[in-house]
Order: structure tokens, then sequence, then C-alpha cells
């Protein structure tokens, strides 16, 4: 027996798919490798290839009949697999590049556009596999296309690992040279966390956590167009009424997540894990959270008021979210990737948005200074200091923050460069002068704040 | 389906869902926006193409009748709209 909806109902759902680019964002399969551990390299790169493929064969084809079926685009089909650091941790070879081979290898096999989990959990310390790891990942992302890496350099529980913070300042680095022919691309595809989630379907953080199943699916859910129109429809309402519209738009937002979620997950025999409401914008025009809170009132994002715009936004959208699928996990929340949003670019070029403004953002929404390209000349030590403020947020306010920068070489202030694709355009963004060297360099931990001690 | 009203178009719509053997379960027309809007609740259980070759090909007969057509399932309406 068909429901009974109404003609608003349907027109609704109907201009969100059509009009406000509404998508699933990612199905991401997130696959545990730790059954292939070798000592061998070889037999290790066979073990871990054989699993993703078999596994994931058919990945691509259900996320199309899926999009076929219920007539909703579903962009990314994606791969997340237990971080390489401990899966190698026992193999003998000092240089794990031909592992992020391997991981390549299998994505193109089985056709997903990303796959993470090029990856290490370093907060308190690094063991031989971690450093080896570490080491390897400027040339395995200048080597690959598809393969993502991730680093957790901290958590609130463990404080900041500082030696770690400094190591990834000179690895963004290396990696920005070694891709300096792309515009330093291989930092697009690197990801320096504090409290990384273990479920995240989104790339280029995404792996499959220690603490998950052998195999699960999860979904990411957009939809900063939908939310936009919201906004938009609703010019003069105070505060508590915007909010309430935005609570509402998640929710239906989410629970297309959640349908295709199940269905994934039924097709494919493999647990369903979460559904990660998050705005992820696209540098399409229309689906910017830059353009959300302008259109709460601001001239420009990054102006004063835009914390508690943001702060707002992401809350409504957590809210809504989670009253509507039964497994929210993952980030959930407002993504601020300033390449990949034309709203977030216009503002900083209007000069209004700057590195300090977009910190502050961090505070609030769910991830981090991400997707920022800055200055070729600027210092690892710079970069590794603005990893420690970003980690310093999310230590204390038990939450994640992540950082993606590009010091993007040969370019300055102001210059212009361009990604492609999801990872979009952007012009450089001015970081402090102020040499942090001295910081950056002391080396050690520092201790895990008083808010760890809470049992 | 959504645009502006004329004669023929029930016939065009119901002669694509007929040939692919998609029956009709319910069908009701309002003006919402100055649009002319349509929908129409049909049953493609025992259809002989899949919902990407309707949209298709209800999409060609759409232009012919200068209207937009869109074909969802209604999973999409029921999960978004009820719990």
């Amino acid at each position: 027996m068909p429901v009974s909806l109404s003609p608003e109902e349907i027109i609704e759902t109907i201009r969100m798919v059509d009009v406000q680019n509404l998508d699933i964002r990612t199905i991401t399969m997130g696959i545990s490798l730790r059954d292939c551990v070798d000592s061998d390299l070889k037999r290790l790169s066979q073990r871990i290839y054989n699993k993703i493929v078999r596994l994931a064969h058919n990945l691509v084809q259900v996320g199309e009949e899926l999009s076929r079926d219920y007539g909703i685009p579903i962009i990314n089909k994606r791969i997340s697999v237990t971080p390489i650091s401990l899966v190698a941790e026992g193999c003998e070879a000092e240089d794990f590049v031909p592992l992020a081979e391997t991981l390549e290898k299998a994505a193109v096999e089985v056709g997903v556009n990303f796959i993470g989990g090029f990856s290490a959990l370093v907060h308190k310390g690094l063991t031989q596999g971690d450093a080896k790891l570490i080491s390897s990942i400027p040339r395995a992302l200048a080597l690959t296309e598809r393969v993502c890496s991730s680093v957790n350099v901290a958590t609130t529980k463990a404080g900041i690992n500082m030696d770690a913070v400094m190591r990834m300042g000179e690895v963004i680095k290396e990696t920005a040279e070694l891709t300096a022919d792309r515009d330093g691309l291989g930092c697009a595809k690197l990801v320096v966390f504090c409290n990384a989630p273990e479920d995240n379907p989104f790339m280029a953080g995404a792996f499959h956590g220690v603490g998950e199943p052998e195999c699960t699916i999860n979904i990411g859910v957009s939809g900063p167009g939908v939310v936009l129109d919201t906004v938009r429809r609703f010019q003069g309402a105070d505060f508590g009424t915007l909010s309430t519209a935005i609570k509402h738009t998640a929710f239906k937002v989410t629970r297309m997540g959640e349908l295709i979620g199940r269905r994934a997950s039924e097709k494919l025999g493999v647990p369903f894990g979460i559904v990660d409401l998050s705005l992820a914008p696209t540098p399409a025009i229309g689906d910017s959270v830059a353009d959300i809170l302008e259109a709460m009132g601001l001239e420009r994002c990054g102006t004063h008021g835009t914390t508690a715009a943001l702060a707002l936004l992401n809350d409504a959208v957590k809210k809504g979210g989670a009253m509507a699928s039964s497994y929210v996990g993952g980030l959930s929340g407002a993504f601020i990737p300033v390449s990949e949003d034309a709203g977030m670019v216009a503002a900083l070029e209007a000069g209004a948005l700057t590195i300090d403004k977009l910190e502050a953002m961090t505070c609030v929404c769910s991830v981090g200074l991400d997707m920022i390209a800055l200055p070729g000349d600027t210092p690892a030590e710079t970069i590794a200091a603005i990893i420690a403020d970003e980690a310093a947020i999310g230590m204390i306010n038990r939450k994640t923050t992540a950082t993606r920068l590009i010091p993007v070489p040969g370019k300055k202030v102001g210059d212009k460069v361009e990604f492609g694709g999801l990872l979009g355009r952007s012009t450089i963004m001015a970081v402090h002068q102020f040499k942090a060297a001295g910081f950056a360099r002391r080396g050690g931990r520092i201790p895990a704040p008083i808010q760890a001690l809470n049992n | 389906m959504l645009g502006k009203d004329r004669v023929g178009i029930i016939a065009g719509i119901a002669t694509v869902l007929a040939e692919a053997n998609i029956n009709i379960l319910d069908i009701s027309q309002t003006i919402l926006q100055e649009f002319f809007v349509m929908i129409a609740v049909v049953d493609i259980g025992q259809a002989t193409i899949d919902l990407a070759e309707l949209q298709q090909r209800l999409d060609e007969k759409g232009k012919e009748l200068g209207l937009k057509v869109t074909a969802q399932h209604e999973d999409i309406f029921r999960f978004m709209h009820r719990i």
C-alpha cells in the first residue's frame, strides 16, 4: 500500500535532489586488514590486495544499483582499511611505499576513487612500524593517486605528541615538494588528527579503526545546498526558529542516508556501521557552507559573528541528524574545507577570512583547518605549530580536530592554485611570519589535560 | 510532473507507463507555486524495465510535452517524511 504523502512533501524531496545538490556523498566500506599480517612484504601485499578485492569487488556496482533504484545520486564509493602501520608492524621491510602501491592497485581494481588508511596512531609515541609508515608518507602520496593518509598525533586522553607534530610538519613539507609539479597535491590526501574517529567515511581522513568489525558500511550524507535553501526561506526569523528549521532539514537528509545505508548493507551482506551527516561542501555554486553562514546575515564569511553562526549551524545539524538514524557517527557536523567551498574562497579573496578566524571556527565545527593552501616557503616548524594549536583545541574540548595544509611550492600569498575536481581551487592564505621554531622543536609530549581525568 | 498544463499530459505519461507494464495506483494534480503539478504513484513490481530506464523514457516524453518529469522510489519519500 502506498504511503499517503502530500504534494508539498513530494515536491520538497524532489527539489532537494534536483535543485539543491542533495546526494549521498559517499558509501565507504571499512575493511579490517588485521588478518593479513605477514613478515614478508610480498606476501603481506598479496594478502592485503586479495582481501580488499574479495570484499569490495561489487561495492561500486551496488552503489550504482542503489543510485538507479532510488533515483538518488551516490557520488563516491570508497574504502577505508586498518591503519597500515598496525598491519605492517611485523613486516621486515624498511619502506612501506610498496604497500601504498598495493592499496592503489586494489582501489583501481574495484573502481573506488579513494582508499584511506595509510595511517598511524601515534598520540603517545611511535613504534617502529609507525616511524616507517610516517617516513613513507611523502613518497606514497607522490606515487599514488587514490591512497589517503592520516596520522593521529593527539587525544584528550593522551595529550599531544609534539615529536610527532614536528615530524608531521616536515612530512607535509616533503610531500608538497615531491608533488610540486601538481601544486603540492599530495598534501590534499594527508590529514593530521587529534581524537581521530574510527568510523569516519569521509576522505582524506577515513581509516578502519581497531575497534571496528571485520567489514562494515558507513555512509556520508551531505547537503549544504538544502540547508542553504532552508536558511534563505527563514530570513528574518529569530535564532530558535532558524535552528529548528535546520534541524528538520538535517533530519530529512539523514533519513535518506539511513535508507541507503541499510539497503547497501543488505545488498553487500555487510553490517551497517553509521551515518555521518556532515555538511560537506563542493566547489559547485550553492553547495557551500560559507553561503549558509552569509545567508544568516553576515556580509562575508569570516567577519565577526561567523563563529556563532557556525556553532548554531553545527549544533542544529547534529541534533536533527541524531534523531534520524539508529547509528550516527563519524564526524557529523559542518566541514569548512577552504578550497572545496567556493564561498570560503570568495571570502578569503575579499580579505574577510583569515587563518586565525578559521582556527576559531574549528572550535565549534566538526573538523579543522582543512584544505588551506599556504605559501610554499612556510617553514616546517610553523606548520607544526599550526597543527599543535589545532590539536590543542581538540584535546581540551574533547572533539576531533584535524589539519589538511598544503604549502604550495613556489607560490606566495595571493597566488592562485588549482587542485582540480572536488578538491577545488584557492588563493594562497597568509600565515603569521613570527617564528614558532623554538616551541615546535622543544620535543616530548604536552601532557593529557585535566579533562582526561574523568574516571 | 511539473510544467504548464496542456492536452495529452496524462495520456502521454500513461502510455510510457503502460508500455513498460507499470500500473498506476493513484494520480492527483494540483497547482503549486504557479506550476501545474501532477503526482502519480505507480507500481513497478511487474515492470519490464528498471527505474533508470523508466526515468530516461519519462524524461524524453516530458521534453515532448514541455514537462519536467521526475521518477523516484517511494521509499525515499517514506523515509524522509514518515517515521
